[in-house]
């Protein structure tokens, strides 16, 4: 071994295959770590500004333009906020409606992740159009999956990105019995491809990388969950959603403009499809029980790559899910509960693709938003990123430069990280002389 | 131009944005292998670590300009493409992001913000128009993808793209569906709207609330004085025209209209 200093630097100027920008530094000197930066440069975009002085109704609409890609997410954790401070509960079919419009917006976030954004890395592509040309059926079978995601949202909530039908209590206008059955040959078909899809990705190779991870997700009594739950952790969190705060902190870091989250008096957790995974394997249906029993790992995965796995388990879930309500649902007398609007503070924290995302408001006796906070996914994820990042590259950097950056980008690319959702959240306490 | 050998490079370019509409060519799932066919994905971030160097045939720029490297990086993208579409409300009216321009943004970075140094943003976000020539224009928060679609169909076959420009009245009637406004009261504002949505909101029997920006000959006060009789307060009328497209000048003008009736009232 040469005794002669080394110094070698990964940089990788726009991180590509994520969703909003970003960038990765990393500085090594004999094998050693000594600076490491996974830095966001998405633009600021001062959401939790905007909401104040806007009426609650208006909330579902204007946070779901946080994100494209999890749209439905930003509206399902505003209006469970909101009923919070109402009051309202909403059951039966209406709360069928949402977790089958949940269980979309996870079909298509999760079949684009896995098929177009993730896959390639596994198998050397530079992207999902260069892998199409050797695997063709693979990428048809896995556009086919996405388009029924987006078909349920489309048909539930009006339109695939920035639904328009969800409001506080409920929707609209609600779908009929018989028009929601048309999906029925599409979610089985659809299913049978995620089932594919986890046996296909259970091929991959997996680097040898490993880490004690406090998992972070929901937990709900009888169901995998989506809309409601306990937030819990493998290491002794289980606090109600109002409770947010006790467990988590924010804080601001110079080469971000995401702030970054840990554990109160601990360090870094992950949150999205392989915390939820972990935490409520039980909770699954038989089905995509038996196809990860089948792939034969054992349980928990603690290995970020193997995140492709949970993700396409989640999709056969997802699948099955759907089909469970679009079987059973009946049409509700009436397409939202009503309410009145009274002054409060209200939490909702439902599961996005990429893991909890939290939201509290304040809304006065009129119904107009007072203080606005969002903690989304990709945000709760950035500290545990880099300390990936952080053990992982010594791993790869004596590597040719080409393929340990590819490495650690795929190390990001594991927690598919929406860079836009993130950046959207420097918090601002601002209008104090309003 | 299009046709001969090669295939015409296309670009897709973020700047101030949530995703939504550079996603929808991802979301155009039926008919993306067949895009690919046709023209050569060169700059993709979303989609692709491989990128190829400009100049490029077509540029789809999403988002609105918000940064000083903004300001700088678009004027680059604009040297390196032939056919420059800005693609979406915040590329063609600022989108949200524009909510900002009728505040003090710089303010409340400075008072607020624990490190506010660490913080580059412009006092107003503002279309990629007002920063360079814009070739051509999608609406839309989100856009249509069988716009975008006709657009790039129309590119490569070297015509004009067949957008519509009337209200989102035109397809309620269209369509066969009932007037929320009249029949229910129903604040809506697809009379001042482009249309585009295939008059999405009124179909889930809610008002529209202008995803796709000002009609070609809107009249947002008159419409202003509909809601008023309506008995929807002034406030509310504000909010209406100020949310995805509020720098648009058509609904521009209608909330500040508002803005300064209701002011006068205070005096």
């Amino acid at each position: 071994m040469s005794k002669r200093a080394r110094t070698r630097t990964i940089n990788v100027n726009y991180l590509a295959r994520v969703e909003g920008e970003g960038a990765l530094y990393i500085k090594a000197r004999n094998g050693h770590i000594q600076e490491l930066r996974l830095t966001i440069f998405e633009p600021p975009r001062f959401f939790e500004a905007f909401l104040r002085g806007r009426r609650y109704a208006e909330a579902p609409d204007i946070t779901a333009r946080i994100c494209g890609i999890c749209p439905v997410a930003y509206q399902m954790s505003a209006v469970h906020a909101m009923e919070a401070i109402f009051g309202v509960q909403v059951q039966g079919p209406l709360r069928e409606l949402r977790r089958l419009l949940y269980c979309g917006e996870w079909i298509e976030s999760h079949a684009l992740h896995v098929l177009m954004l993730h896959a390639p890395d596994f198998l050397g592509y530079q992207s999902v159009i260069d892998m199409a040309q050797d695997h063709p059926e693979i990428v048809q079978k896995g556009l086919t999956l996405k388009r029924t995601g987006n078909d349920l949202v489309e048909f539930i909530g009006g339109r695939e990105i920035h639904p328009i039908n969800v409001r506080v209590g409920g929707f609209y206008s609600v779908p009929k019995r018989k028009d929601l059955q048309q999906f029925i040959g599409k979610l089985e078909q659809a299913r049978d491809i995620a089932v594919e899809l986890v046996r296909w990705v259970g091929t991959f190779t997996f680097p040898d990388f490993e880490q004690d991870y406090e998992f972070v997700a929901l937990r709900h009594p009888d169901e995998y969950p989506l809309n409601e739950g306990r937030i819990v952790s493998n290491k002794g969190i289980d606090i109600a959603v109002h409770e947010y705060d006790t467990a988590f902190e924010e804080y601001q870091v110079p080469h971000s403009t995401a702030l970054h989250s840990r554990v109160r008096g601990r360090d870094a957790y992950m949150v999205g499809p392989l915390a939820r995974f972990n935490l409520n394997f039980d909770r699954l249906t038989p089905t995509a029980q038996e196809v990860v029993r089948e792939l034969g790992f054992s349980l928990p995965y603690r290995n970020p790559f193997m995140s492709i796995i949970a993700r396409a388990v989640e999709l056969v879930y997802a699948c099955e899910e759907a089909l469970r309500i679009v079987r059973t649902y009946e049409e509700p007398d009436r397409p939202y509960v009503p309410y009145e609007v009274r002054a409060g503070t209200g939490h909702g924290c439902t599961e996005a693709p990429r893991g909890i995302l939290y939201h509290r408001y304040t809304v006065d006796a009129e119904g107009i938003i007072q203080e606005a906070r969002i903690v989304p996914p990709t945000a709760q994820n950035l500290h545990q990123m880099e300390q990936d990042l952080y053990h992982y590259a010594p791993q790869v950097l004596e590597l040719p430069l080409e393929q340990a950056t590819w490495l650690c980008e795929q190390a990001i690319r594991n927690y598919d990280p929406c860079i836009s959702c993130s950046a959207h959240f420097l918090r601002l306490d601002i209008d104090k002389d309003e | 131009m299009p046709g001969g050998q090669r295939k015409p490079k296309l670009a897709v370019w973020k700047f101030t944005s949530c995703d939504g509409c550079q996603l929808s060519l991802l979301d155009l799932e039926e008919h993306l292998l067949a895009i690919v066919g046709r023209v050569e994905i060169a700059y993709f971030l979303e989609a692709s670590r491989a990128t190829v160097r400009g100049p490029y045939d077509i540029s789809l720029v999403e988002g609105s300009i918000s940064t000083p490297h903004e300001a700088e990086l678009i004027k680059e993208v604009r040297k390196q493409s032939r056919f420059l579409v800005a693609i979406g409300a915040c590329a063609t009216a600022g989108g949200i992001q524009a909510l900002r321009n009728f505040a003090d943004v710089r303010a409340f970075v400075d008072i607020v913000y624990a490190h506010p140094e660490y913080i580059r943003t412009l006092r107003e976000a503002r279309p990629i128009a007002d920063y360079v020539t814009v070739d051509f224009e999608l609406r839309g928060c989100p856009i249509s993808r069988y716009q975008l679609l006709e657009l790039i169909s129309a590119y490569l076959h070297g015509r004009q793209p067949s957008i519509p420009t009337y209200s989102v009245c035109a397809e309620c009637k269209r369509k066969g569906v009932v007037c929320v406004l009249v029949s229910q009261g129903v604040p809506c504002l697809g009379p001042v709207t482009q249309a585009g949505c295939n008059a999405l909101c009124p179909t889930y029997r809610r008002g529209c609330y202008g995803c796709f920006g000002p009609m070609e000959s809107p009249n947002p006060l008159s419409l202003g004085r509909r809601f008023e009789t309506l008995g929807v307060p002034p406030a509310d009328i504000i909010r209406l025209y100020r949310t995805f497209n509020a720098f648009a000048p058509a609904f521009r003008e209608g909330s500040e209209h508002y803005e300064q009736t209701s002011s006068h009232a205070h005096d």
